[in-house]
């Protein structure tokens, strides 16, 4: 694909770059700044899981890069995709790169195949929309390759959605992003709606793709035990903000942000040994607190986290981290790094 | 609040619930055709002859994945779908075939907890009126004696102060919020028993533990009784005294949850429990997990209902038709597409295999004849001879226009069996453990 001039080239080693990205919605009381200044990147054939309680924006952020908002919401930042900034991008060029290089693979399989079209032709449709000139034989070898990859058997081919399982229904979804090669796809919680052997499956064969695709996956859920499973790096969004990005392995083991860690300790797997929780609720993003938003519910906030919000820094471990315990100490105010007293929080404000 | 018990009796003479060998079947309409000359066309074994018991003060998990029945049983222990056959004794007395009119009265010692918090509240009516609507429908109509209960109730789930919530409307509450107010509005009454239907898996990890906590506390303070129902064992683990597996209908594996988690015996539970990610990503989900998903109820399998994704079927698990179809597009799925173009000739239509049978005929392809079938199949078999569901064929023979796959008739549909203080559905277990001698059976099937 060829540079346009007026856009920024992206280095080689990446897929996309996100810079300060906002998306804010209007509403009677106000806005609500759903995506509140997001920058990330994501590098070729990687995984990066964005995890993120519901309402925290994690969902709108996957609709923002793909740029499938809905006309009503506010947009701003730039997403660098292939040298050129999606977000000024006209309508239609946004729409030409849809299918072919930007994918989806949406939550509920069981409700997104047109229940009156056979599963052939979902892809021909597809096929014919996007590469103008493949014959039948050349649309459906494909197809049946993509299928094949994704352990629906050719003898399938021609049935329609019904006769298929959820678990198959999402796979079949996967082929369908996957039939035009994308250099990169959005999934949004694929497996929510799956039983823990198939969403065991589906995780595997997200696994696969990035071996035998070359695609870069943004893989957004709020099961922490996925992104362990499937990806390599983890954003990890609260209110609107990325609180901490990293190295999947180094924000598990050695989480910056106090939300990250109290996350991990509030998830209940087969290892939990005690119950813990985050007091209060994630906040109103029509009015967020003042300064970090997690303050209100962070176990370890100090005098200058509600007074401003704090300044990307990198970690040792290379964690891109949102958090005043990590400095930068010039910037706080004398006396800020006491502990900062608060009401307790009682159930009434809980979630 | 009047529903305040001592703590559980110690003495457990009788079970709080007792369910014996329930059955609830749905009939199937079928087509238009089989519609119009009336007549059922088949049912679904919803829950397919399920015993067990639960003691005063005891948490049952019931766990399965969708389609396993664990909901219907739920509800049907409530009789709140019709059973076909069975009974279920709740504190002593049967109810199984109560009539609705003598059933009210014992409702208010049962109580369900549904699993969407946003719709099993009514958005017009405030929490006074939600949380007191049981009260009135038992005949409580004095208003404060009512807002008192409900003050009380609030209270307890922990909703304070009370008089915030008393007015607040679904809207105006967050996801755990609602649930609490759900969990009040099951407990108003005083019951024994409460049937939580996947309490918390609608909510955020952040709350999750929350309203676990509540429930456990609402357990030792109130004396209540769970039957939990999930889908989650990570959840059960932290909550269940006991454990039901279920599959397709049925209970697979039974025991005290302690135990099952520490050795799980049936093939199935060992494999839901190694899938479930850990927050961990030096712990990986191992890749040797079953195949394909749970079969349509409608049509179980033969046999056991998870032989076709067993790892460790054996010759009598009840191999059959269907597993020959999945086998022969398992082999189209690992071959070129060119081969399949070839191989697909060979054989007709496989919707010829789609009937359960211990005799399957393959059909030849047109031009091709039943020896080509036969050839096609001892060339799967060539390439993969330990797949497990050859040791159910017995016989391959060449029929003329078809070739005929003779399965194992001496297949067996495996009952609970006894296995030190687990049950398991397992035929790997029909001669016990060599350290095990079992016990007397709890539970029996047909």
């Amino acid at each position: 694909m060829t540079l346009l001039d007026g856009d920024e080239p992206l280095p080689p080693d990446l897929v996309m770059s996100v810079k300060d990205l906002k998306v804010w919605y209007g509403t009677a009381r106000g806005p609500v700044r759903a995506v509140d200044g997001v920058s990330f990147d994501i590098r070729r054939g990687e995984t990066l899981g964005l995890v993120g309680e519901s309402g925290s924006g994690k969902s709108t952020l996957g609709r923002g890069v793909l740029g499938l908002l809905p006309d009503a919401a506010e947009v701003s930042g730039k997403v660098l995709f292939r040298g050129r900034d999606r977000v000024t991008m006209k309508r239609r060029a946004l729409r030409s790169l849809r299918g072919p290089e930007l994918g989806l693979i949406f939550q509920e399989p069981m409700t997104r195949l047109n229940p009156l079209m056979r599963i052939s032709d979902h892809f021909f449709e597809t096929l014919h929309t996007h590469e103008r000139g493949l014959s039948k034989t050349q649309m459906r070898k494909r197809a049946i390759d993509t299928l094949g990859a994704m352990g629906i058997p050719p003898t399938r081919f021609t049935n329609y959605p019904h006769e298929f399982s959820g678990g198959m229904r999402q796979r079949i979804m996967i082929a369908l992003a996957l039939v035009l090669n994308p250099a990169f796809v959005v999934a949004d919680e694929p497996t929510t709606a799956l039983d823990v052997l198939v969403e065991a499956q589906i995780i595997g064969i997200l696994n696969d793709i990035k071996r035998n695709f070359d695609t870069s996956i943004l893989l957004i859920t709020h099961n922490l035990g996925i992104i362990a499973e499937a990806c390599e790096r983890v954003a990890v969004m609260y209110a609107g903000r990325i609180a901490e990005q990293g190295d999947a392995r180094a924000v598990f083991a050695r989480p910056a942000h106090p939300y990250t860690r109290e996350l991990l300790a509030s998830t209940i797997s087969l290892s939990t040994t005690e119950l813990h929780y985050i007091p209060g609720a994630p906040p109103d993003l029509i009015h967020p607190p003042s300064g970090c938003r997690f303050h209100p519910r962070c176990p370890d906030a100090m005098r200058v986290c509600p007074t401003r919000h704090p300044p990307t820094v990198v970690t040792e471990l290379n964690q891109k981290v949102d958090c005043w315990l990590h400095g930068p100490d010039q910037l706080i105010p004398p006396g800020g790094k006491e502990s900062l007293e608060r009401e307790a929080i009682g159930v009434a404000d809980e979630a | 609040m009047s529903q305040t018990k001592p703590e559980a009796t110690a003495v457990d003479t009788e079970p709080l619930l007792s369910v014996e060998d329930l059955r609830v079947h749905f009939a199937l309409r079928g087509g238009l055709m089989q519609r119009f000359f009336g007549g059922s066309v088949g049912s679904v074994k919803a829950v397919d002859g399920v015993s067990f018991s639960l003691k005063r003060g005891e948490v049952l998990g019931v766990v399965g994945e969708s389609g396993s029945g664990k909901t219907t049983l739920g509800r049907a222990i409530l009789r709140t779908v019709p059973v076909t056959s069975g009974r279920v004794r709740v504190a002593g007395r049967d109810i199984t075939d109560l009539s609705e009119p003598a059933l009210r009265p014992m409702r208010r010692n049962m109580q369900m907890v549904f699993q969407d918090p946003n719709a099993s509240l009514n958005p017009a009516m405030d929490l006074l009126t939600a949380i007191g609507h049981p009260l009135r429908i038992h005949g409580e109509d004095n208003d404060d004696k009512v807002r008192a209960a409900v003050v009380a109730a609030l209270e307890r789930v922990g909703l304070v102060p009370t008089e915030l919530f008393l007015h607040k409307y679904p809207a105006d509450l967050s996801g755990g919020q609602k649930q609490r107010a759900v969990i009040a509005r099951a407990i108003i009454l005083g019951p024994e028993l409460l049937v939580a239907d996947e309490p918390v898996s609608m909510l955020d990890m952040s709350v999750r533990a929350k309203i676990l906590e509540l429930m456990l506390e609402l357990k030792n303070d109130l004396g209540l009784s769970y039957v939990y129902v999930t889908h989650d064992l990570a959840t059960a683990k932290f909550f269940c005294d006991t454990l039901a597996i279920m599959y397709l209908g049925r209970i697979v594996e039974y025991g005290p949850a302690e135990q099952i988690y520490a050795d799980p015996k049936h093939p199935y539970t060992q494999s839901l429990l190694k899938a479930i990610p850990e927050p961990d990503p030096a712990k990986s989900v191992p890749r040797d997990l079953p195949r394909g998903e749970i079969p349509d109820a409608a049509r179980p399998p033969l046999g056991c209902s998870f032989h076709p994704r067993c790892p460790k079927a054996f010759e009598i698990c009840g191999w059959e038709s269907r597993d020959l179809r999945d086998l022969v597009e398992r082999y189209w799925l690992a071959h070129p597409d060119d081969e399949f173009e070839r191989d697909r000739r060979v054989i007709g239509a496989l919707t010829a295999l789609d009937d359960p049978a211990v005799t399957a005929d393959v059909p030849a392809g047109s031009g091709h004849s039943g020896a080509d079938v036969v050839q096609f199949l001892e060339r799967i078999k060539g390439e993969d001879p330990h797949e497990p569901t050859w040791t159910g064929v017995t016989e391959v023979v060449d029929a003329g226009s078809s070739a005929k796959v003779e399965f194992r008739t001496d297949a067996v549909d495996p009952p609970l069996y006894p296995v030190g203080d687990q049950h398991v559905a397992c035929l790997l277990y029909r001669d016990g453990e060599p350290d095990g001698n079992g016990s007397k059976p709890r539970t029996r099937r047909r």
